[in-house]
């Protein structure tokens, strides 16, 4: 038994979503995909371990959540859109995960997705046919 | 008979919803983004007046979970509910679909070899909500029909660009074959290059967007060259979403006239593109 190599498991700093992430951590994202319903949400947060334990989330994986450690959590096979559920209404949004995952500030973050548009509207104009107001 | 007027792309991220319900749409930040979207709202209102949109997108973990992750599913219900999806985004009003031409697209799209998931209960989230509210505005009774056709973006094995592409050709079939008199407008949802996960996160691509959006418009099968790990390499894991985008270019004809074409970045994490495509009846 193996998980077969995927030309995409080379992309740095890049955790795909497949089978050997969403068959690993089943349990975690299932977890997870519960925090679509407020009663879900106020259980876990009366008491985490237990909500843990319900769900069948141990080990690691059960540190993980309990430390809120969302990159550990990635790379075990949580799902981004499924870890969003926890991290957004307990504080962390998706910028505050990016940021922590490079080690650097939201701030920063932001900075440096704003640096993506700098530019801009000349790249549009030579290409051309673009609405710009 | 029912005939497709044209395809309308959009982003469907989470922050556009939010910055229309918060009344944002007008702040320094966002107004690029939003104002680049108003003659596609003229063109939908003022030329194309669909009887419904097929919006196509992508869930992320709100009706499906991973127990069941179908590649393609179709609504075929009257109504389609949207609801909380945990992280604080208000529900919307429900829409209304068409039982009856859902059941027509499901029974065309097997009839050629596109295997679908039917389904009779649906939530639709963001994905399918924004682009909506984007493009009609936010109203208590929605002024346009809506099916969703839900592509697995999110659990890998994700379906080809070129397979995608293949889908909107059927789906085009299926439409034009449909013997009411409905027009029919495809929106293709998502993008376009963004990372939201791992050390990568933030990962923006304005050049590759502004080809895709080129490409896409002019000569879709250039898509199709690229693997989704080479898109993925691009783009971003998120930005694979623009594969949906092959789907409505699919179900318009091949020399579909350009009307509007919007590029923004960034935009929350993404670059974000609107394009119009007119059929020429």
């Amino acid at each position: 038994m193996v998980w077969k190599k995927h030309d995409y498991d080379d992309i740095p700093g890049t955790y795909v979503f497949d089978g050997k992430h969403a068959h690993g951590a089943y349990a975690l994202n299932k977890l997870l995909f519960s925090f679509n319903t407020e009663e879900n949400r106020s259980e876990f947060d009366a008491d985490p371990a237990a909500y843990c334990d319900k769900f069948g989330v141990t080990g690691k994986y059960k540190e993980a959540v309990l430390n809120k450690d969302f990159l550990g959590m990635l790379r075990m096979g949580a799902n981004i859109y499924f870890m969003a559920k926890m991290a957004i209404p307990r504080g962390t949004s998706v910028q505050d995960a990016g940021a922590q995952f490079q080690g650097i500030t939201t701030k920063e973050f932001q900075e440096k997705l704003l640096q993506k548009g700098v530019g801009l509207v000349e790249k549009l104009e030579k290409v051309g046919g673009y609405w710009n107001g | 008979m029912a005939k497709i007027i044209g395809g309308v792309t959009s982003s469907h991220i989470p922050a556009v919803g939010n910055a229309i319900a918060n009344g944002l749409t007008q702040e320094p930040y966002w107004k690029r983004f939003f104002d680049g979207y108003e003659p596609a709202k003229a063109w939908l209102r003022d030329v194309a007046k669909p009887d419904i949109v097929i919006v196509v997108y992508n869930d992320h973990g709100l009706n499906f979970f991973l127990d069941k992750m179908p590649t393609f599913a179709l609504g075929c219900a009257d109504i389609y509910h949207n609801a909380d999806e945990g992280w604080g985004l208000k529900p919307v009003a429900p829409f209304e679909g068409d039982a009856q031409f859902s059941w027509h697209i499901a029974e065309s799209l097997v009839e050629q070899e596109f295997d679908i998931c039917m389904c009779q209960e649906m939530l639709v989230d963001h994905g399918f909500v924004n682009p909506i509210r984007a493009l009609f505005g936010t109203h208590e009774k929605w002024p346009v029909k809506a099916i969703p056709l839900a592509v697995n973006t999110v659990q890998h094995p994700v379906p080809t660009a070129a397979r995608c592409l293949k889908l909107g050709r059927a789906l085009r079939k299926a439409i034009e074959s449909y013997p009411e008199d409905l027009r029919v407008v495809v929106l293709g949802t998502g993008g376009m290059s963004h990372q939201l996960q791992g050390e990568r996160a933030g990962l923006i691509n304005v050049e590759f967007d502004i080809e895709c959006m080129e490409q896409i418009a002019k000569d879709p099968e250039w898509m199709t060259k690229f693997s989704n790990a080479e898109i993925m390499e691009k783009a971003g894991t998120e930005g694979i979403e623009t594969i949906m985008w092959l789907v409505m270019r699919g179900a318009v004809q091949p020399n579909a006239r350009l009307i509007h074409k919007h590029y923004h970045a960034p935009i929350s994490n993404t670059g974000s593109g609107v394009m119009v495509l007119e059929n020429v009846l």
